[in-house]
């Protein structure tokens, strides 16, 4: 136990002492934290859309009205020509142009419905489904006021005055939509605990795949061998101080979240930290088995890079699981990654307890305990 | 006359040897060739934000005919996929939390009997808002379908009572059309995206890395002192990235075409041209981050940051430009890869041409020609 604390020790001074990886381990969250959860969002505000109005009646005025005060939309221009609609659509100018045909207030009025067009620039990728959701929603609300508006009058044929009862026979739903642990949609809140593993993991990672990579360059790796400690003692001793560092880096992060961007914490933070520490394992034992797999520092960094960017991508952490083709679901349970993405937004989103998060913990222990395995037995067929 | 035929024929001795050194370090070969490879298909597979077969539970406290037709209707849509059928609401927590339901039709004991009464019947919609714009989709699909039911149901009681006077209600059908992608396919998206990806890795990661390289091996002195002018050492250096770049943009290309069928809707003559100015401004840039730099691991770092990320978060590749802080968007203007992507797209995926795409070129142009004399002159005063 002494000698562990001892190299221990020695890589602590290591990381104190080296301006880089100091600044590495202290600059990078932060920065990465703010800079990325202002970047990385699919959130939709302000869609630059355009107005075709053929018809020019009071309804298609109001129409309109309600797009742009929806606070979804900006109208960047109105005329009555397709044309120019399309330029500005070519030119990438708007995302949306909605055209409302000739003689839409009459028929909607006489035969209860209308069509309008809805084009949508979908060269904008994830945004054109939301355009699509949002336009859809003032339609729907807007129609179902223009149709209690035009109920009375039609019914005051029928109903006698003072007749307070609801008309028989009419059906009608009352449907009322919840968003449950996001109520104000706020995508930050939503991308930053996942960020938070993506800082943790880049951290662990690629300081302990370049670390001994280092003491391979310099040739002290050598020296190591040569001292009474065992592998185990030897790994655990590197691993210990990144393992502390990074968690550390978790609480930064977690702090930096929770002031500026007020993300919610709603479960437990033990289990939180709890679950980075076995998470951790995972991260340090995979750079581990790759600085035991490469020659020098460069590599290294390649190596992980490469390996973090495949991770990253298939996590979930920018795109959501559910979207990817089934295969490739099943092919992503075999990434750390992903499961400790699940569990942080659980934990911090939904305030989900232990034995909601029990599943992608076993997977994370697994993969931790194999993980090691494979890192322990790399490095002792080298030591021999 | 003479002094510039040696001249000449030093820089074709140049270009032999960097293809040599390009052909014979076996690593960064396969990483320079299976990078592209594999982003395309990592990319075309995993960064998806469509919303399918959303994993639906319904409380249905009291079955009824018109409760199971419109839990039938839900079961018919591919959108929809229902897990569980529970008799209380409050079972729905730990299911959301456990991932196990992303959405919930919560039907009021009631239902069935207000119906009958002809007085509302109350229906609640929860959704997993945890990825607001998934949330939002999904909520959007269950609207729609419990309206279209709730329409049927209308239209159906009014044929059987047709002596009654009908409300038709008022109806604005939307008509969308997705413009420039129908199928809002997201390979068809980021294939103009990775294509810039590809190319600031290659040219200028492997640029910076390669000229720094003679630096740090000393070879840059036995360069100096050779006929050859600096400007012939940079394209001696130079002209064999520029040729696996263009080789790897025209197998991303293919690639995209066989395995995902994107399209190349305009000229692929102008696609190729645009892509060799973007090549030329990303090789400046290599250039540039070498000369300020003496070893390769800061030549790495910095190709990272100062070109890799911006591409990747900046450029409008995977996340909307038009959501991001006003700093943010001020930066992406610098950012090459934005107005290659904007190029990309527009001649992929809307097939029009320099008519539309002038201001593009020319800022690409523009900063081809600025970068390339800062290079120049930084790698001459270097020499002297």
């Amino acid at each position: 136990m002494r000698r562990i604390l001892f190299l221990a020790r020695a890589e602590v001074l290591h990381v104190v002492r080296d301006r880089a990886t100091l600044a590495q381990v202290l600059v990078l969250p932060a920065a990465q934290l703010l800079i990325l959860s202002n970047a990385a969002t699919f959130e939709i505000r302000d869609t630059p859309a355009y107005v075709v109005d053929f018809d020019g009646s009071s309804t298609s005025r109001e129409l309109v009205h309600r797009f742009s005060s929806s606070g979804h939309f900006r109208i960047l221009g109105q005329s009555a020509s397709p044309e120019a609609a399309n330029e500005q659509m070519l030119h990438g100018r708007v995302t949306m142009v909605l055209t409302v045909p000739a003689d839409f207030e009459r028929s909607l009025v006489r035969e209860g419905t209308a069509p309008v067009q809805i084009a949508v620039n979908a060269e904008k990728g994830a945004a054109a489904g939301i355009v699509q959701s949002y336009a859809g929603r003032i339609l729907s609300a807007y129609s179902t006021e223009l149709g209690v508006a035009l109920r009375p009058t039609a019914n005051s044929a029928r109903a006698t005055p003072g007749d307070t009862a609801p008309v028989t026979g009419a059906i009608r739903f009352e449907v009322e939509a919840r968003n449950w642990y996001n109520p104000t949609l706020n995508y930050q809140h939503y991308m930053v605990p996942g960020l938070l593993v993506a800082l943790v993991t880049l951290i662990g990672t690629l300081l302990s795949a370049q670390n001994i990579a280092r003491e391979k360059e310099l040739g002290t790796l050598e020296q190591l061998n040569v001292t009474p400690l065992t592998r185990g003692q030897f790994i655990a001793a590197k691993l210990m101080p990144f393992w502390v560092l990074a968690v550390v880096d978790l609480g930064v992060g977690l702090t930096l979240g929770r002031l500026f961007f007020g993300v919610p914490i709603r479960g437990s933070l033990l289990l939180l930290f709890g679950s980075a520490a076995l998470y951790l394992v995972v991260a340090l034992a995979i750079g581990l088995w790759i600085s035991t797999l490469v020659e020098t520092q460069q590599q290294a960094m390649f190596v992980t890079f490469f390996i973090m960017n495949i991770y990253l991508l298939m996590s979930g952490l920018f795109t959501p699981v559910d979207s990817m083709p089934p295969w490739v679901q099943t092919f992503s349970l075999l990434n750390p990654v992903r499961h400790f993405v699940t569990i942080s937004r659980a934990l911090l989103i939904k305030g989900a307890g232990l034995a909601e998060i029990a599943e992608p913990l076993l997977f994370l222990g697994a993969y931790a305990a194999i993980m090691l395995t494979l890192a322990v037995r790399q490095y002792s067929k080298r030591a021999a | 006359m003479n002094a510039r035929r040696i001249s000449l024929t030093a820089l074709r001795g140049l270009l032999i040897k960097e293809t040599y050194h390009i052909l014979r370090d076996r690593r960064t070969l396969v990483v320079i060739t299976i990078l592209p490879i594999l982003q395309v298909i990592l990319f075309g597979y995993a960064i998806r934000t469509d919303v399918r077969r959303v994993r639906l539970a319904i409380v249905d406290p009291t079955p009824d005919h018109t409760t199971l037709a419109l839990r039938a209707r839900f079961a018919a849509t591919d959108a929809f996929h229902v897990v569980a059928v529970v008799a209380e609401a409050a079972d729905l927590d730990p299911m959301f939390k456990r991932g196990m339901a992303q959405e919930a039709v919560v039907f009021d004991p009631s239902f069935a009997q207000s119906l009958g009464r002809g007085l509302p019947a109350r229906v609640l919609v929860i959704t997993d808002a945890t990825e607001p714009n998934a949330g939002s989709i999904a909520q959007s699909y269950a609207l729609s379908v419990i309206d279209g039911y709730e329409r049927e149901l209308r239209a159906a009681s009014s044929a059987i009572r047709s002596r009654e006077i009908v409300v038709p209600g008022a109806l604005i059908v939307p008509e969308v059309r997705m413009q420039f992608n129908p199928t809002r396919e997201s390979s068809n998206l980021f294939v103009p995206g990775l294509m810039a990806f590809v190319l600031t890795i290659i040219s200028s990661l492997m640029t910076a890395i390669s000229l720094t390289r003679e630096k740090e091996t000393g070879t840059m002195e036995a360069l100096l002192v050779s006929p050859l002018r600096p400007w012939q050492i940079i394209v001696g250096k130079v002209a064999p990235y520029l040729v696996v770049g263009f080789l790897s943009v025209l197998g991303v290309i293919v690639e995209a075409r066989v395995i995902f069928h994107v399209p190349v809707h305009g000229s692929v003559t102008l696609l190729l041209g645009e892509g060799l100015l973007f090549i030329l401004v990303s090789l400046s840039l290599g250039i540039l981050i070498s000369a300020q730099t003496t070893s390769q691991r800061v030549a790495m770092f910095a190709a990272l940051v100062g070109t890799m990320l911006p591409t990747l978060l900046l450029s409008g590749f995977i996340f909307p430009l038009e959501s991001m802080p006003w700093a943010l968007q001020a930066i992406s203007y610098i950012v090459p890869a934005r107005w290659f992507v904007t190029v990309a797209r527009g001649i992929m995926l809307k097939g029009i041409g320099l008519a539309y795409l002038w201001r593009e070129t020319m800022v690409l142009a523009a900063m081809a020609l600025v970068l390339l004399a800062l290079s120049t002159r930084s790698f001459h005063e270097r020499l002297e």
